[in-house]
Parts: structure tokens; C-alpha cells; sequence
């Protein structure tokens, strides 16, 4: 036995333990107008049936239908990991013939979230805090536009700020390669554009072999994803069966990644990235929330942005509408780092005001 | 602007059938080369056609008139880089070709619209459609009452309408039953499934029954409409179509790939390629069929005899019976009503 082996490289081993015994929580939002494909996507994404007892309203129904926000809740086991997966739907969304600020619920929902947890982190009782927050929100761009429809556009700068967004073209089968090429390439420019964020994917590091790397870099190039669902299995006479669409001219295999992006997808929001979306959620998203709730409880006559003297920084990230112009990926792992930085600094600011307010915020729990 | 006033149809103005009478003629007359002289006549005027596409963007409108008519006679080149902003509010936009087949020469005019559909708050945006296709009525009507009339007026009213419905697999969305609702009383109008490439047989087959019983409920009229069925013949043929085909399913390329030797329309996936005129692929080649080989001069009749005629009528008694003064100078072109 070797003298100076301490033993602590068994840690991550114990942490994979803990966490595989208390399970894992994802909240997952899937956004986008009705008809993209957005429950049979999860469906194939999860293996389950989660949309079973669905019922899409008719047209008629639907003339003065309000968004709605419903939540489904599974419990998924696989290899002795129980993720307890949450699906937040907003049926309804696009639908109308005036959509108007249809985005509201949406974000109110999102935000509503981050006011539990703030408020059950301040509490006193923080055994067992249920993050209901919204990691991740899919949202479905339809394939048969000429790219981000100005409803896409309005919905996302709603909401980029305060959930990981990671834009997916539905139905993908209805465009040929090089018209998929071509709108996603449309996309990417419009999202620029537009100055809307979404959800980045890490650099690999730099250890990582040449295969990796280029595999990593091919999987991000691919984004905005081009996916296509489906939950039946096609067995053509000599083939192995595949899950699939079968079509007249042929059959469209979900997991074939000259077919679609659904191999991709997967990989990289559940295999590879559902822990990092947990922690931009946290130390990214939420942060900003808590920081812009925070200084506005802490000073509540002091809405007035100019007067931000105490604070050191001067840049634009600490307003409290969310407008961080976040521009290339360096600058956003720089700001974020600085960001983390800054919160500390101000969380140690805030206690002292913080403990004062908990006893009186206490008492009148009307939250 | 225009309200649906629940008036009773006028009665068709097609002249009644001949009562056939005892048919033991003594000899030949040759009554029946009139059907020659009319094709001869046709062939040396030549027809007018209009038709209007109406449809969220990206529906494949554009490229369908151009499948269904074998040019470039849509508004745009039919490149998949379109540039183009969506406009804000729908535009109006009206092209006109002149293609000639077998010595027949037909002025097809396509009417774009481009914006509909596409804002966030679509509130009325059919407006602008139904204004136009009264304006075109409103031209033919001056002109009708004249003293001094041309011989030929010029036709620019729509004969028939293709609504571009999504595939959502669903049902029919808000948007698509308001515009439909608003516009089957003054328009031919002919829904078809666009995209339909992203639809299994059993999706197609699901979704038309949905979208035609939406239709039902809604009370919502497409062309060829059941009151307008002239005989049985007429019935028995339109209900069929009706009943079973319509929506039709349609997809539209203007690229040819190479199947079985045979050079054909179509989209070419990894997965396979989709054959546009393949009956089994897509039902481009019953649209077409329907709407250029079959029922053309139907539907240039019913928009002259019915919806015009509505128009006419109800623009007299607001005008208290009297007809309304006309005073444009148009050029003349030669055209059948």
C-alpha cells in the first residue's frame, strides 16, 4: 500500500453515491405554438407516454383561449438513478388570433419559481426545499417559417434572462438538408441579432482528445437543433426495427444523425448537461433574480437607478431589469465569474439588513 | 367592414337547360359543332384566370402556383434564401403571366398576401384580402353599367382563393376558421393542406376528417359549395370530392430528381424522395386536376354568376336601386367575363 495515498480521490465516488440514494430534480418547460411536435419530442426524449390523456381543444375553443401553464410530474429510473423529472407545458401559447402578451404567464410562472425558493432558502426550515424552478425551457421553432416569426422573437427576449433556453426546430422532417441548413444558419443570425441568449453550452476542456473536441464542436454547430419524435418502432421487412415515421417514400429514423438532430439533443440536455443547466439555473439565473428582489426589498425607496453609489461596479448588470448584454461566450464566463464574486460581496452586505427584515417578514407571511 | 348580412342567396343566373325535344331528326344539322366554334373562339381570345393564395409565410404558396402552373409565375423566385422581411401589415400583390398550351392562351394573374397570418396580433388581418377581392368587383360593376361599354371587360375578380393550412396534425387553427368564416361568402375558396410531407398516411387521413368536420360545425362553405350543384351528375361528382379528397394534401417543388429513369418534381430527403405528382405520395396532382383540368371555367362561373351578382345586388339597394355613377376611363383589354 502506498504511503501517500490519502484517499479523498474516492470523493467524487461518495458524491455520486449521495446523490444517486437522494435523486436528482429536473424541471424541464417545453414552449412553442401547438402542432411542432413538442409532447411526442418528450415522449421519445423520456421514453414515457407523459401526453397519454391529452385533449388539443378545437379551433373554436381555442378563439379566446388564455395560455395556461400545466405541470406533469415522472419519476424516471435508469441504471439506479431516480431523476424525478418535472414537464412544464403552456398549451394555448400562439394559438390565438391575437397573441398579444400571450408570453406573460409564462414569465410570471418562471418567476414565481424563483420566489419560492427565495423564499424557502430565507426560511428557517431548509431541510427539504423542493427546487421547482425551471431549468431548462425547450422552445420549438416551427420548420415551416423563414426563421424566428416575430411571436418567437417576443417570447424569447421575455424570457432569456431567467431560464436556460435551448431553441429546437419541431418537425423537422419537412425540410430537406439544405433547407435545414439554411434556417438554422437564419436563426443563429436573427437570435444575434435580436441579442437573445440562450443557453450555452460549455467549452470542453482542454484536456479532452482531438475526437472529442471535434464531436463537441459538430454538436454545437448543430444548434438551433432539428429534431423529429416519434414513439412507434417501424419494422420494415429486413431492416432492424427503428423508432420512426413511416412515410410513403420512406421512414424518417429518429436516431439516425443524418435524419435529425434527436442523437444530439439528447446527449447534450440529458446525458451530458443536465447538472450544468441545475447550476446556470442557480448561480446564473437565479443569483440575478435574488440580487434584483433583494435590492429593491432592501431599499424600497431607492428604485432610482442613478443612485447606485454603493455598488461598485458600473456596468449595466446590475440594474434590476434584466439587461445584460451579454455579447461573446469569453465575456459571459468572465462576467459570470465576476458576477459570483459581486453576489458575495453583497450577500455579506445584506445580511445584517436581511436578519432584520426575516423576523418582521416572518410574522407577516402572507407570501 | 363588409358584415355577413344573412340575405338569401340570389338564384343562379345560368339559363335553364334545354328541354330536349323529341330527337328524331331527319338528318344531320350539325348543331353540335357549336361546341368547335366556342373552343376556336376561346383559342383565338384567349381566358382570363385569377388566383389568390392566402396563408401564413412559409407555407409553400408560392412555390405551389408555380408546380401547379409549370412556371415562374409567382412573385418570388423560388430559392429558398428569401431575403424578404415580413411587411407589417398584409400587402396586396398582384401578378400577371400570360402561358400558352396547345394553342390556348391563358393571362393567369397570381395575388400574393404576403403578411398574413405572420404578426403577433392578427386581429382582422383578413381585411386588406376582402377589401381588394370587393374592389375587383366594384371595377367590374362600373364598367358593367356604362352607357358606352367595352366589349370585352376586363376580368381582374378573383376566381378562386387556395387556403394554406398548417400541419399541425391537430385541427384547424383560430386564424385559418375566422378568415374562412369571413371570406366563404364572397370568394371561391379551396383549402388545401400545405406541407404535407410531415404527415403519415394515417395523420393525413386523421387530420382531413377533423379539419372538414371543423368546417361543418363552423358552417363554413368551401368551393364547389353544395347549394351550387347544378344537377345530379354535378352532385354525385363534387360530394365525392367533397367529402373524401378535399382538404387536399399538397406538396409543391420546383426541383426534378431522377426516380427510375424518369426525371420528376419533387423533394429529395435522406430518407427518400417525395414524387409531387405521385398520387401516392401527395394529392398535388388532384389539386391540379381539380382546379385547372375540370373546374376551371366552374369556378370563373360561380364567382361571375354568384358572388359577383351578390355583390351587384346588394350594391344596388344600398344605392337605393339606382346604379352607381361611373366615371373612370380604363384601358381597354381584351378579356371573357
Amino acid at each position: 500500500m502506498d504511503k501517500e495515498y490519502v484517499g479523498f480521490a474516492a470523493l467524487p465516488n461518495q458524491l455520486h453515491r449521495k446523490s444517486v440514494k437522494k435523486g436528482f430534480d429536473f424541471t424541464l418547460m417545453v414552449a412553442g405554438e401547438s402542432g411542432l411536435g413538442k409532447s411526442t419530442l418528450i415522449n421519445s426524449l423520456f421514453l414515457t407516454n407523459l401526453y397519454e390523456d391529452r385533449q388539443v381543444p378545437e379551433a373554436s375553443a381555442r378563439l379566446t383561449q388564455t395560455l395556461t401553464i400545466e405541470r406533469r410530474g415522472v419519476e424516471i429510473e435508469e441504471g439506479g438513478v431516480k431523476v424525478k423529472l418535472t414537464l412544464v407545458d403552456t398549451p394555448g401559447f400562439g394559438d390565438s388570433v391575437d397573441c398579444s402578451d400571450c408570453w406573460l404567464p409564462v414569465v410570471r410562472f418562471i418567476e414565481e419559481q424563483f420566489e419560492q425558493y427565495l423564499r424557502d432558502e430565507s426560511g428557517l426550515n431548509r431541510k427539504n426545499i423542493q427546487d421547482s424552478r425551471v431549468h431548462c425551457c425547450l422552445y420549438f421553432i416551427s420548420p415551416f417559417g423563414r426563421g424566428l416569426r416575430p411571436l418567437d422573437v417576443a417570447f424569447l427576449r421575455a424570457v432569456h434572462e431567467k431560464v436556460n433556453i435551448i431553441p429546437v426546430i419541431g418537425k423537422a422532417d419537412a425540410l430537406m438538408p439544405k433547407e435545414t441548413q439554411a434556417l438554422k444558419q437564419k436563426i443563429r443570425d436573427q437570435l444575434k441579432e435580436e441579442e437573445i441568449n440562450i443557453y450555452q453550452f460549455p467549452e470542453c476542456d482542454s484536456d479532452e482528445d482531438e475526437d472529442f473536441k471535434r464531436q463537441d464542436a459538430e454538436m454545437k454547430g448543430s444548434i438551433p437543433f432539428a429534431v423529429v419524435g416519434s414513439c412507434e418502432v417501424v419494422r420494415d421487412g429486413g431492416t432492424r426495427p427503428v423508432r420512426g415515421r413511416r412515410y410513403s417514400w420512406g421512414t424518417v429514423e429518429v436516431e439516425n444523425p443524418q435524419h435529425c438532430d434527436f442523437l444530439n439533443l439528447r446527449r447534450m440536455l440529458v446525458q451530458t448537461h443536465l447538472q450544468d443547466l441545475k447550476e446556470v439555473t442557480h448561480d446564473l439565473l437565479y443569483e440575478g433574480y435574488r440580487a434584483r428582489c433583494l435590492q429593491s426589498l432592501a431599499r424600497p425607496g431607492a428604485r432610482d437607478r442613478t443612485s447606485r453609489s454603493k455598488l461598485s461596479r458600473q456596468s449595466a448588470t446590475e440594474i434590476p431589469l434584466p439587461m445584460l448584454p451579454l455579447a461573446e461566450t469569453e465575456k459571459l464566463i468572465r462576467e459570470k465569474d465576476e458576477e459570483l464574486r459581486r453576489m458575495q460581496e453583497m450577500l455579506e452586505k445584506m445580511q445584517a439588513q436581511m436578519q432584520q427584515s426575516q423576523a418582521q417578514g416572518e410574522q407577516s407571511d402572507a407570501l | 367592414m363588409s358584415e355577413l348580412v344573412p340575405e338569401p342567396r340570389p338564384k343562379p343566373a345560368v339559363p335553364m337547360k334545354p328541354v330536349s325535344i323529341n330527337s328524331n331528326l331527319l338528318g344531320y344539322i350539325g348543331i353540335d359543332t357549336i361546341i368547335e366554334q366556342m373552343r376556336k373562339k376561346t383559342m383565338k381570345t384567349g381566358f382570363d384566370f385569377n388566383i389568390m393564395v392566402v396563408g401564413q409565410s412559409g407555407l409553400g404558396k408560392s412555390t405551389l402556383v408555380n408546380t401547379l402552373f409549370k412556371s415562374q409565375v409567382s412573385r418570388k423566385a423560388s430559392s429558398w434564401n428569401r431575403e424578404e422581411k415580413i411587411p407589417k401589415t398584409v400587402e396586396i400583390k398582384a401578378i400577371g403571366h400570360v402561358i400558352e398550351e396547345g394553342g390556348v392562351k391563358m393571362k393567369l394573374t397570381v395575388i400574393d398576401t404576403p403578411g398574413f397570418g405572420d404578426q403577433i396580433n392578427n386581429e382582422n388581418c383578413w381585411e386588406p384580402i376582402e377589401k381588394y377581392i370587393n374592389e375587383q368587383y366594384e371595377k367590374f360593376l362600373k364598367e358593367e353599367v356604362n352607357i358606352a361599354r367595352k366589349k370585352r371587360i376586363p376580368d381582374t375578380r378573383v376566381h378562386c382563393c387556395l387556403y394554406f393550412i398548417s400541419p399541425t396534425g391537430h385541427s384547424l387553427r383560430p386564424l385559418d376558421l375566422e378568415f374562412m368564416k369571413h371570406l366563404s361568402k364572397v370568394v371561391n375558396i379551396i383549402p388545401v393542406i400545405a406541407k404535407a410531407d410531415t404527415m403519415t398516411l394515417e395523420e393525413k387521413s386523421e387530420f382531413k376528417q377533423r379539419v372538414r368536420k371543423e368546417l361543418e360545425v363552423n358552417g363554413i362553405e368551401f368551393y364547389p359549395q353544395k347549394e351550387f350543384d347544378e344537377d345530379l351528375e354535378d352532385k354525385t361528382e363534387n360530394d365525392k370530392i367533397r367529402q373524401e379528397s378535399m382538404p387536399f394534401a399538397v406538396v409543391g417543388s420546383d426541383k426534378e430528381y431522377q426516380v427510375n429513369g424518369k426525371r420528376v418534381l419533387g423533394r429529395k430527403t435522406p430518407w427518400g424522395i417525395i414524387e409531387v405528382e405521385n398520387l401516392n405520395h401527395c394529392e398535388f396532382a388532384l389539386l391540379r386536376d381539380f382546379v385547372i383540368r375540370t373546374h376551371l371555367q366552374d369556378l370563373k362561373e360561380v364567382t361571375h354568376n354568384i358572388h359577383y351578382e351578390t355583390y351587384r345586388a346588394k350594391r344596388l339597394n344600398d344605392n337605393g336601386g339606382l346604379p352607381p355613377v361611373s366615371v373612370d376611363t380604363e384601358e381597354s383589354h381584351e378579356s371573357n367575363p
